[in-house]
């Protein structure tokens, strides 16, 4: 039992893909200036991650090794497809929002890494909380990014007043900065700092050392 | 049978796709009639609130029963008597003999294509012509605007404005939505005495003392360039080269709205 349960919990925090494997980024950026489209995201990306990684690891032991990456994407991109349709029938509002980026969960790399990386070798049970586990922790990101942003960009939550902005005749003036993709970056960014601050086995180490400002006398582009 | 065998290949893929190409069709021809229906409901929830239907109407499907759809040919201003259900703008855009291309300086509303016949909505209160419902597009900051703007029975009063699709940065150009925004069109004027068109988005807010506050739209705050997209796509369709004749003709009373 406490496997399972670790396998679906260690993304969250422990692994996460965004945090620590730094994937799947695009998307965090693009979909995250207001918190309902960001959620619906975050569901479309878990639902496809974890069918991908059941569908997969189901047949991973006939997927010939030549063809093993256009089949894992074949099964990714009919799953995106899906989705997209039941967005399109279903919430349609949301997928006018989303527009694109739905069909972008297809080269999200947090998809296909986990094919390759879990599905590929392990049951189909495990790998579907695999999938699960992935799924959330890219969630746990994204919400938090898009709560912020939404927050501090138009003053609302999920479409509800809580700054009430000059717009509306209130006293919050949106800060702009905020409904624009890099301000994700910046989120992101602290978050990941925020994260390896409290785990701090997450650090990486130094790949190389910055060499000392060479001596003015030497030659410096001998490379 | 070994598993990276050729045949063994041909098989998995063969498999693949024709499961995975099965259950795609299954599922986007069951869910397509809900997916096109949520396309036309949510461009006809767009022209009820142009016109602001639901202040008069009980439902929107009373509202609806009282619109009148209309094609016009925009080169005479003149009604079409092109059957209206088989109305389609995508495949007049890509027929060179069904649209006119724009160059240059007449391109305001930078739509590069221009129809010859556009599909009009005309709302009919107690049997009498009371509001009309234009089709509007033009390119904002990111791609084009479409909406609908309704004008009054004077034909020179904002009854209101609405867009269905666009693709504005959200919090700035996609505040077009806002409703506090929409609400500054009600009851700005179109033309000024000459007939020319006169309404602007301009840029910060229009003083309610001024002579041309009423042909004046607060501009979106951090929005420039989707501001001036949407004051250009209105020049474009209230002019000469957009729904100008059609307007002028019903001013004119060279159409009667009981022959259209």
């Amino acid at each position: 039992m406490s496997k399972f349960k670790e396998i679906l919990l260690t993304p969250i925090f422990k692994d996460n893909p965004i945090a620590l494997q730094i994937l799947g980024i695009c998307s965090a950026l693009a979909v995250t200036s207001k918190l309902y489209p960001t959620l619906i995201m975050c569901v479309a990306l878990t639902v496809t991650v974890s069918l991908s990684n059941f569908f997969i690891s189901l047949i991973r032991n006939i997927i010939p090794t030549n063809i093993r990456i256009i089949v894992q994407m074949t099964i990714i991109a009919s799953l995106v497809i899906l989705v997209d349709q039941f967005l399109k029938a279903y919430d349609y509002e949301t997928s006018k929002t989303l527009s694109v980026f739905v069909g972008l969960i297809i080269t999200n790399c947090i998809v296909m890494g986990r094919a390759e990386a879990f599905a590929m070798q392990n049951p189909p049970g495990i790998s579907f909380l695999d999938g699960l586990g992935n799924g959330l922790g890219y969630s746990l990101i994204l919400i938090v990014v898009g709560t912020i942003r939404e927050l501090l960009g138009s003053g609302q939550l999920l479409g509800i007043d809580i700054f009430t902005t000059t717009q509306n005749g209130g006293w919050y003036v949106g800060n702009n900065f905020f409904l624009l993709a890099p301000s994700s970056f910046l989120i992101i960014g602290l978050f990941i700092w925020a994260l390896r601050s409290w785990k701090t086995e997450q650090v990486e180490e130094k790949e190389f050392l910055m060499s000392k400002n060479a001596p003015k006398e030497v030659e410096t582009h001998h490379a | 049978m070994q598993k990276d065998s050729i045949l063994n290949i041909i098989l998995v893929g063969i498999g693949l796709c024709t499961i995975c190409g099965a259950v795609i069709s299954t599922v986007a021809v069951s869910l397509k009639d809900q997916q096109e229906q949520n396309v036309i409901f949510d461009q006809q929830s767009k022209i009820i609130d142009a016109a602001r239907l639901l202040e008069f109407y009980p439902s929107s499907i009373e509202a609806l029963e009282s619109i009148k759809e209309v094609i016009v040919d925009l080169n005479d201003g003149q009604p079409s008597d092109y059957p209206s259900d088989q109305y389609d703008l995508d495949t007049i855009l890509r027929d060179s003999s069904q649209h006119k291309v724009l160059n240059g300086a007449d391109d305001i509303a930078m739509i590069s294509v221009r129809e010859n016949i556009s599909k009009v909505f005309i709302e009919y209160r107690n049997n009498e012509f009371k509001t009309l419902i234009l089709p509007v597009r033009g390119y904002g900051l990111w791609g084009t605007l479409y909406g609908y703007l309704a004008l009054d029975s004077d034909l020179n009063t904002i009854v209101g404005l609405e867009f269905y699709k666009h693709k504005e940065t959200p919090g700035l150009g996609a505040e077009v939505d806002n409703p506090n925004w929409k609400k500054l069109w009600n009851g700005k004027k179109v033309y000024d005495e000459n007939g020319l068109v006169q309404i602007e988005v301009i840029k910060g807010f229009s003083n309610p003392g001024s002579e041309e506050y009423s042909y004046e739209v607060d501009g979106l705050s951090g929005a420039t360039i989707t501001s001036k997209g949407v004051s250009n796509l209105l020049a474009f369709w209230l002019g000469d080269e957009g729904f100008g004749p059609f307007i002028n003709n019903l001013k004119n009373k060279e159409i009667k709205l009981s022959d259209v």
